[in-house]
């Protein structure tokens, strides 16, 4: 499953998480984000116990400036609210699993 | 693992070929390094392709994308490294070797870089080759264009919507792009023209705050939140100048047959020597270049 977040539930959601999370910054009109959309899906899937979320820029435009996003898709993987890392871009699935792996 | 054909680039050339390639009933393998679709998915509508216009670069690319998965072509998201020649080759990715008797280079091309220190390490903060993709992170700060093309003139008219202030800098006095363009860009009153000008330096340590330019011999510093750097296109095909012949570009020297100068290398797209770099030309060039791989296979089967 990736929920679906916004300013008002990052703080408990994403930040407060004891988990890793994943955080998918996406927009309809952009057509990488809608391809990395599917293998997001299937990441949440297949790592039951990573947290995936998704944020829509259009929608929450503080949290995309929050991260400083300027280009997306970006992911940005926290760990207890702090960043560990980011990818800028689509990236095919083996690439995002190994960073999972990393950080797991 | 073993494959009749290897197709290296998952563009709209690439896909074509796989397309052709496996209603002929071969054995496909489709190598890409980033995104399927290639270049077009970022561009929000198509005018020009027939019989499809108005679609969106990611709708077409995924259509066609579809389109091959369905007919059984294989697709496998690796970098291509290198090509080792011989009657059988073998194509190295960044995690496996695969091996082929035909090989399609379908590489593309890349957006040209302006070749500065800092330039990689302020992509994604300060610094994008795609206004359509992250103009919307500008919103009412100050950018800056650089380029004089189709593109950079498009590229501006869709920021000076967007953006507080726009400018525009070109290294000569005059624009390449379509008149009706320029016209329409001259027109916008938050865009300013610095004509005759390169820029030097890209200044900023977590993100670009400013370029230094060079206008008729003076240094002038800019503010900027942003740089669009829209400057053309360039080939990425060095790693395969061993095998291939490339031209002083970079291009892969092919004629209208796609044959390249080592027999069962063939190359389709935008990547090879040709006049019309477009989707028409470059899916032209997938079914030719398939159906001349298909030809060489089948002579390889009987000799
Ligand atoms: C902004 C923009 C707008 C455009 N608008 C139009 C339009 O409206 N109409 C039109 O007809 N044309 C348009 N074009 C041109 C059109 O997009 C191209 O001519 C066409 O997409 C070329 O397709 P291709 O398959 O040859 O190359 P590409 O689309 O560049 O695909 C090449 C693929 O190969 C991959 N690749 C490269 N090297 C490797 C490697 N070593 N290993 C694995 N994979 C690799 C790349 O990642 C890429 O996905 C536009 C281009 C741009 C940039």
């Amino acid at each position: 499953m990736v929920y679906q977040v916004n300013e008002k539930n990052f703080e408990q959601e994403v930040l407060a998480a004891k988990e890793l999370v994943v955080v998918d910054f996406n927009a309809e009109w952009c057509g990488p984000c809608r391809m990395l959309g599917p293998v997001i899906e299937q990441l949440a899937e297949e790592n039951q116990d990573v947290k995936f979320v998704s944020v829509n820029v259009d929608n929450s435009g503080e949290l995309a400036q929050q991260f400083g996003i300027q280009s997306i898709p970006c992911v940005v993987f926290l760990k207890k609210g702090e960043e560990k890392t980011r990818n800028v871009g689509f990236a095919p699935k083996s690439v995002l699993e190994n960073m999972i792996k990393e950080l797991k | 693992m073993k494959y009749d054909i290897v197709v290296i680039g998952a563009g709209i050339a690439g896909l074509t070929a796989a397309i052709y390639g496996k209603r002929a009933g071969k054995n496909v393998l489709v190598l890409e390094s980033r995104t399927y679709g290639g270049q077009i998915v970022n561009t929000p509508s198509i005018e020009n392709y027939p019989a499809a216009m108005g679609i969106s670069g990611f709708e077409f690319a995924t259509k066609i994308y579809e389109q091959a998965i369905t007919l059984g072509a294989e697709i496998k998201f690796e970098n291509v490294m290198s090509i080792t020649d011989g009657k059988i080759k073998t194509v190295h990715t960044n995690q496996n070797d695969y091996q082929s008797p035909v090989v399609i280079i379908a590489t593309g091309s890349k957006n040209r870089q302006l070749g500065l220190p800092n330039e990689e390490k302020l992509l994604g903060k300060g610094i994008s080759y795609c206004a359509t993709c992250d103009g919307a992170f500008f919103k009412n700060k100050v950018v800056a264009v650089i380029g004089g093309g189709n593109t950079a003139v498009e590229d501006a008219l869709y920021l000076a919507g967007v953006a507080q202030k726009v400018y525009v800098i070109h290294r000569r006095n005059q624009f390449s792009a379509e008149s009706v363009m320029v016209e329409q860009l001259q027109k916008q009153p938050n865009v300013e023209f610095i004509f005759d000008a390169q820029v030097t330096e890209l200044i900023g340590e977590q993100k670009l705050s400013a370029i230094n330019i060079n206008t008729n011999n003076q240094a002038r510093i800019i503010n900027i939140d942003g740089l669009f750097v829209a400057v053309g296109r360039v080939p990425e095909n060095e790693k395969f100048a061993n095998v291939v012949t490339l031209d002083q570009h970079g291009y892969i020297i092919a004629g209208e047959n796609c044959e390249t100068s080592a027999p069962g290398i063939f190359t389709a797209g935008d990547c090879r020597t040709k006049e019309i770099r477009q989707l028409v030309t470059a899916a032209g060039d997938g079914a030719v270049a398939a159906n001349h791989a298909i030809q060489y296979l089948n002579q390889l089967n009987q000799d």
